[in-house]
């Protein structure tokens, strides 16, 4: 499965680089340079967020953090689920690893789902380091008001349909 | 032959101060760990979380790549015919699936929805083409969360989360709507 994913993201690089380069090729040279000046560029933050996301995954109390987001927690876990969302801080892997410890943990799957929702959809730290400087603001608030109901909606849909 | 310039992104620096904060949670929960619990298990977190991140990084590099081409291959009167301002509800739903299938970082995605507003996309289409992504996004759900959550899960949470970024764009239109409305009473 893992394998195949890496082979389709590759698949689309390569296809999408042959029409560069029947286009131009200065527009693949550019390209390619702009995609790995790209992945260098990230890669101290890749790094920073997952070697080591282990460790703040490890240190999670889960039993808390199960007992809080636990499947009996109903919508006053739901709220924290939300509210701890919004507030966990850090990049792609942090929310994740927090979000799988919790379910380990024994944390509700549709708390677990509104948790990782709030967090990859107004998780407060993104909106100020990325969002904000690039987009007009008024348009982040719209997209936050908008936003809010979605990780209940989608808690919401896992209760009624039982699953995951 | 001639073609479009890159849509301009903005530089971003590999470390600021969001990055030293997440270094130093790392750090003092590895201390934790290990003083806690010991040489042994610090190691085999650092030599798990290491084998992830030589797992990551070919992934990472290929998204970078897709970016790139996509964002100096993509033509501008498509975008504003397909999500402008006139686009209705086709237009949300047409957002949602570009969302769903571009590949990219939020480090990238928000500067491409910004240059469709820009350049005449809707207020409704940039926040479904957002929420779809962050939601559905092909490239996070593969590389980053079906690793740490696995199959089941990740299939169910995609499902459910399908509707989402259609009820955000419409959402978002009646917000713009009550935002303009305001503002053009005062």
């Amino acid at each position: 499965m893992i394998f195949l994913v890496d082979g389709l993201l590759w698949v689309i690089a390569l296809v999408l680089g042959v029409l560069a380069a029947v286009r131009s090729p200065v527009l693949l040279r550019d390209s390619v340079k702009e995609g790995v000046v790209d992945c260098v560029r990230l890669i101290p933050r890749i790094m920073l967020g997952v070697i080591g996301s282990g460790y703040i995954a490890a240190i999670l109390p889960e039993q808390v953090v199960g007992h809080w987001l636990g499947a009996d927690s109903g919508v006053v876990g739901l709220l924290i689920a939300v509210f701890g969302g919004a507030f966990t801080p850090g990049g792609p892997v942090i929310g994740f690893s927090v979000g799988a410890a919790a379910l380990k943990g024994g944390a509700g799957t549709p708390q677990v789902i509104a948790y990782t929702i709030a967090w990859a959809l107004f998780a407060v730290q993104r909106l100020f380091i990325w969002e904000i400087p690039v987009m007009p603001e008024r348009l982040v608030w719209i997209r936050v008001g908008a936003s809010l109901l979605l990780p209940f909606l989608a808690a919401g849909t896992a209760m009624l349909i039982g699953r995951p | 032959m001639s073609y479009e310039p890159p849509i301009q992104r903005r530089p971003r620096k590999t470390f600021d101060w969001s990055s030293a904060s997440i270094a130093v949670a790392v750090a003092v929960s590895a201390v934790i760990v290990y003083r806690r619990d010991g040489q042994a298990r610090f190691l085999e977190i650092l030599f798990s979380d290491f084998s992830l991140f030589i797992d990551i990084l070919p992934k990472v590099l290929a998204a970078c790549l897709i970016a790139a081409f996509v964002a100096v291959m993509m033509p501008r009167e498509v975008v504003l015919r397909w999500v402008g301002a006139e686009s209705g509800f086709l237009g949300i739903l047409v957002a949602t699936l570009a969302g769903a299938i571009c590949p990219g970082g939020p480090i990238t995605i928000f500067p491409i929805a910004a240059a469709f507003v820009a350049i005449g996309a809707d207020t409704g289409a940039a926040i479904a083409f957002i929420t779809s992504w962050t939601l559905l996004g092909y490239a996070r759900i593969l590389v980053w969360e079906l690793p740490f959550f696995g199959g089941g899960f990740v299939i169910w949470r995609t499902l459910i989360s399908v509707p989402l970024p259609i009820v955000a764009g419409l959402l978002a239109r009646l917000l713009a709507d009550l935002v303009a409305r305001r503002e053009n009473s005062r």
